[in-house]
This record gives C-alpha cells, structure tokens and sequence, in this order.
C-alpha cells in the first residue's frame, strides 16, 4: 500500500496490537491508558467513539482483509461449498452441530483428558471437508476478469497451473531477500555438522535470552537456532510467555470442551487416527493434538485474526433466531484438520507443557498457516506461493518444467500439497524445525516454495526420465533424507541460470 | 487523516473518455490513456482527494484556476499541471497495488490548488494485460471546512508529555487528587455496568443443549 496512509495506518496498528497481545508491553500501554483516563480533558462517555472516528479509515474492513475483489468472491464460495458439505454430513448423519455433554460423560472425559488416543469411537461414517486437491483445484480455477489472458500463448500467460498475476520475487529478489542463507554466512544445519561447534552463535542466542530482545532473536534465527535453545528462541519471537493467565485461559478452553460438545471434534479425532497414529515421528503425540486440537475449535480469541485474513468464520442461529444477529454464535473455522494436525504435531518436539504448546501453536497458526488454507494475494498467502514456486522452476529448470506438463504431471500437482502443510510429515524432523527457524526469521513463508523448487531442482535428472504422473510422485516421494539448508543454498546461490 | 470527519465536496464527475491515435474500432492495441474530466460548481481551495485505484498505473492531475492578482482582481483561468506521471501501480503487469485506495493531500502536488474550478485527470496503463482500467469512489475534501459535532478531542491530536510516577517516599500523594482519580474510576465502573445485559453467559442454552441451526451461507 502506497501512501494510503489511512488503511496503512489502522492495518499497522491492528498487526502491531496483534502482536502485543500477552507481553509485557502490552500491559504497560494498559497500564499508562488507565492512568491517562484520569486527565480531566477525556469525556468518559465519548471515549469509545472519539478513538473509533480518530483510527476510521477510507478503505471498508474487507478490503483490509484482502483487497483484490475477484479472490474475496473466490473465497467467499469456497467457504460455502465447506459449509454446504458440513451441513450435509449434519443432516445425513442427524448429529448435531453442537450440543452440551450429559455429566456422566463430562466426568468420563475429564478422567481421561490425557489419553484420548486410547478412545476408539466409531468414525466410519465421518468424511474429510475436503481434500488438498480440491483446493488446488480452486486456485487453478482463480481468474481476474479485468486480465487479458489470451486466445494465443504469449507472454501474458503463465505456463503453469496458476494463471493470476500476482507479483512474486524474481531470482535476484530472493538472492537479496534471503541474504543471510548465503553461501558465505554460516548455517545451522550445515556448520554444525562439522567438528568444530560454531561457538560464535551460540553465544549470540544466549545473549539475546538474557536480553529477552524478541527483534533481535528474529534477526539471529535466520541463520538457524541451536537445538536446545529453539523452544525459548521461538517463544521469544512469538511473544508467548505462558504466564498464569495463560495457563488459566487454556483451562478455561479445556472446560468448555468438557461442557459441550462440537460436530469437528469427530472430524478431529477422525484425522488425528488417520494421519498422526500412523506417522512413524508424531504417534507418540497422538494425546497432546486432542488436547491441542479441541481446545483451539473453542478458541473466540482466534476471531479476532479474521481482521487481516481473507476468510470469514462460520456463522450459525440459534435455533428458531435465524437471521437475528443478537442469536448468532462462530463456529470453529473449517479446514482440512490434516493441516492443523501437521503444525502441531513436530511443536510437540519442543514444548511439552499442554498450555505453553497450545499457545505456541495458536500463534504460529494465527501469524502464517492460516494463509495456507485461505484465497487471497498476500506475498506469503498460499496462491503467491504456487505461483512462486512454478514461476522459479520455469527459470531454472525450462526443459524439466515443459517435460513434466507434456506427461500430465505438472509441478504443482505434486508440490502442492508439501506447501500447504509447511512440508510437515515430508522432511525429518530437524530438518523441517530448521526450515520453520527461517519462517520465524524471514516472517514470511515464501521459503517453501523455494524449497520446493530447489527439491524439484535435486532429482532433475530422475524426473527427466519419467512418463507419468505416478512415476513422478514415486520420484518425489520421500523427502525424508533431504537436508534443507544445503538445498537451499545451492539453488538460491550456487546456480548457474 | 484530519479529513476523515469531513464531508466531501460536491462535484461532477464526467464520464471516462479513452484516448487513442487512429480509429478506435479497426485499432487491435489497447487504449493506454483514460481522461477523466471532474467540475466543481464553486471554486475550492483543494485538501484532500481520495479515491480507489482500479489497475491504473499513473496518474496526471491538471486543474483548471483561476488566480487572484495583487489589487484582488480575478485574474484569467489557467491551466496547471499539478501532479506528473504519480505512480498508482510499481509493476503495471502484476496485480500489485491494483485495487488500492488512494489518498493525495495538497503537499503532495507540485503547485498550490487553490481556486480549483475544473480538474482533469489522465490516467495511463502502459501493459496490455488488463481489458479495463479507471479510478473509482472520486471524493474531494476543500481546505478550512467547518469541522462536524464529532471533532478530534485535543487529547488525541496531542497527546500530553508523560508523567513522571510520583515519587511516595518523598511526600504523601495530594488526598484531593487521589480522590478524584478514584471518583473518575468509579464511574467509569457504573457505566459499564449500566451497559451490560441483563442475559447470562450461557444464554443459548435451551434445555441446558446448545441448539443451534445449521450453519448460515451469508
């Protein structure tokens, strides 16, 4: 945004206040905006309204949340094709939406709040929302009505899946942006491999603690974090400090997923069985994602990341009120729970207290993975990233990438779902936390789809050989041995284009 | 920012005219210029101009006024370009900044835009990849308009200088200020008060159930 410095304005304050939530700062404005209603020139009783028409901005709320028109529709309907298939397994399968937990049962589930996974309900009858495929489907299917695309291929088409014209960095761009992952910079993940401990860093993190510097801890975290100092490092950043308020808020959350219960806590634990249980790293979580999980679909506070996100929360009636706005509840947002499932699950690896996880996690859902199941143009919203990712393997790689259409396996249809969840489940687990420590760093999550193309850019010459779209998928299926940073750097800086 | 409160000026926007060398109908490129003339029926002494960008990428502004000579004679009226080639869009061939809205203050022009009779502005879009392109939701705010009832309380506009904490140990706090201080948070308490709701927390339950209805698709 250029010099709209109104909507500027109020989206800034909204991020920053966002991000103030819960630390010390925050309670110190608290506490001076306490002291300043003293002073006899604020009239009490317009309080709420002078600040309101002093932070009002030309721009509607919705625009804030995503200013291209054509993706604010595009998601608009998707969400209803998400409710219409909620709604549905509601009525076929005549569950309710949501409803209040007999005592016997409240007691039953208290008893065993720490292992639920021992529970076997029946699921069978219990369908995904939607699949990842669907979903890229959508996104293939994103056009801009003012945008010429073209009888003729030209260049104002894109080679790819993605045909909308956002803009993405280019190779020179990256090179500038991820400066620190140069070859010339040392990396965990890759010097501290070698014999010699990089001592030089770690006494930098250890200073940055004793600072508690969260800006500081977002710079240093660019070139990796040292394994013991992660679950600090990235509290720090994300400004979580679990103190007793938390602790109390979290149990808050757990008593009301006593109290009642909700359509998406079988769609959970459905997912949960499926995707964690069977993972040969995260079954040993399989308790703490219920415990994570339920607690987040009760979460109102998450309501509030609805400001910037492109998505709206779904919206019900009590019954018999339908349409009266005084009666209408939030449902918990719909997603493909997998996804949620894949960011809790290598978190566990760091935090081990159920109310620090759980906050952790809501924070870095909050700040990025909700931009991997939502439509809209942000730079690290999950459309920028597709088309980042396809547009980088054009340049690098334009015979591998032309190859690969003519079978019928484009790119993305493999990548596609690395991105959308972060490469959780794909990459080993020290590799996928040292990929997440440049998310924090970079704040931004375009990373993945330079990963994704620098994978690509690994098994070129397997994928060369390939026929088919199976074929490619066998190619590119285990991702498991990968080292990230070495794979990084080589594409970004040791290629010759 | 100041402007918020205030109500734009009245005006009248003429339609878009596209400009284009050689007959528009057998010309196969696309018209890169869009004019759009604005009139404003008394003359205003020009604040603000706030609109939305719909994929324009720079934007020409030249106003029509009429200058006051030294002996308070009005003098001819002149044209001025106030505004050369502003950028609206950094990259014309990606979406970015495409759908922004826009706010231009009086600073940001090259010359005084007082006495502004007629404005025009030209927008170009020198990349052939959009079909369209315009700017909408044209509002104009004039210099020195009588501020509405809701004006800026000064306490937000400027804020005071901090206040060192008292110091106890030297001396007790003064007991009239303190009761004040108290009196003001005690209404502020009776206020909220008096704007809660009567319902409980837990109004919804019917039967002690949480019976809602199917989710709603608006």
């Amino acid at each position: 945004m250029q010099l709209d410095q109104d909507t500027g304005l109020s989206l800034t304050i909204a991020q920053i206040v966002q991000r103030l939530k819960g630390s010390s700062l925050h309670s110190q404005l608290e506490r001076q905006a306490r002291i300043s209603l003293h002073r006899p020139e604020i009239k009490l009783e317009s309080l709420k309204e002078d600040i309101k028409e002093f932070l009002k901005t030309s721009a509607p709320a919705e625009h804030i949340k995503e200013p291209l028109s054509y993706m604010r529709k595009s998601q608009g309907s998707w969400e209803k094709r998400i409710l219409k298939s909620l709604n549905s397994m509601c009525t076929e399968l005549s569950i309710p939406l949501a409803r209040k937990r007999p005592a016997n049962e409240q007691k039953e589930l208290l008893n065993k709040w720490n292992e639920m996974g021992t529970d076997e309900p029946d699921l069978s009858l219990f369908r995904p929302v939607y699949a990842p495929k669907d979903f890229l489907e959508v996104l293939m299917n994103l056009r801009n009505p003012n945008y010429d695309n073209g009888d003729q291929p030209s260049f104002r088409n894109h080679l790819g899946l993605i045909q909308v014209p956002l803009k993405i960095k280019d190779i020179p761009e990256l090179k500038d942006y991820f400066s620190e992952l140069d070859l010339n910079a040392g990396q965990l993940g890759i010097d501290d491999s070698t014999q010699v401990p990089p001592g030089w860093l770690k006494c930098t993190f250890f200073a940055v603690l004793a600072e508690q510097d969260s800006a500081a801890a977002q710079q240093y975290v660019r070139q990796g974090c040292p394994t013991a100092l992660r679950a600090e490092l990235w509290a720090l950043i994300l400004n979580i400090s679990n103190q007793s308020e938390d602790i109390l808020y979290y149990e808050q959350l757990k008593s009301n997923v006593v109290q009642h219960d909700l359509l998406v806590d079988s769609l959970i634990y459905k997912d949960v069985k499926l995707t964690a249980s069977n993972d040969d790293y995260y079954f040993v979580f399989e308790d703490y994602l219920y415990q994570v999980l339920l607690c987040f679909s009760r979460d109102t506070s998450v309501l509030e990341h609805f400001t910037y996100n492109s998505a709206t929360p779904p919206k019900s009636y009590i019954r018999g009120k339908l349409g009266m706005e005084e009666y209408a509840v939030f449902y918990p947002p719909n997603v493909n729970f997998k996804i949620f499932i894949l960011s809790v699950a290598p978190l566990c690896f760091l935090y081990h207290e159920p109310s620090k996880l759980y906050q952790i996690f809501r924070e870095m859902y909050v700040r990025f993975f909700f931009r991997l199941h939502s439509i809209s143009s942000h730079p690290s919203g999950i459309v920028s990233l597709c088309l980042l990712f396809e547009t980088l393997l054009q340049t690098h790689l334009p015979q591998l990438f032309y190859h690969l259409g003519e079978i019928g396996a484009q790119p993305l249809r493999i990548a596609f779902k690395w991105m959308v969840r972060a490469f959780s489940g794909y990459l080993a687990t020290d590799q996928l936390l040292l990929l997440w420590d440049r998310v924090l760093g970079y704040n931004s999550l375009e990373i993945l789809a330079v990963l994704a193309a620098a994978v690509f850019a690994f098994r070129a010459v397997n994928l060369m050989e390939v026929t088919s779209l199976a074929a490619a998928e066998a190619v590119l299926a285990d991702l498991s041995t990968l080292k990230v940073m070495p794979l990084l750097q080589i594409f970004l800086f040791a290629t010759v284009t | 920012m100041g402007t918020m409160g205030h109500e734009p000026v009245p005006c009248t926007i003429k339609s878009a005219v596209t400009l284009q060398v050689g007959d528009v109908r057998r010309e196969l490129g696309r018209p890169g210029v869009v004019v759009i003339d604005v009139a404003f029926p008394q003359p205003i002494d020009l604040q603000e101009m706030v609109f939305k960008n719909y994929y324009a990428a720079f934007l020409t502004m030249r106003v029509q006024r009429r200058r006051s000579l030294n002996r308070g004679t009005e003098g001819p009226l002149q044209w001025v370009t106030c505004l050369q080639d502003y950028c609206l869009m950094p990259n014309p061939h990606t979406e970015d900044c495409s759908q922004d809205y826009v706010c231009l203050s009086r600073d940001q022009m090259f010359c005084d835009v007082d006495h502004v009779a007629t404005m025009r502005l030209i927008l170009r879009q020198p990349s052939p990849v959009w079909f369209n392109f315009s700017i909408e939701e044209l509002r104009f705010y004039a210099q020195g308009q009588k501020i509405p009832q809701k004006g800026f309380p000064s306490w937000l506009s400027h804020p005071s200088p901090q206040e060192q904490p008292a110091n106890l140990h030297e001396e007790l706090p003064n007991p009239d200020k303190v009761s004040s201080e108290v009196q003001k948070m005690w209404v502020l308490t009776e206020m909220l008060q008096a704007s809660q709701t009567a319902a409980r927390i837990g109004r919804f339950d019917v039967d002690g159930c949480y019976d809602i209805n199917l989710l709603s698709y608006t």
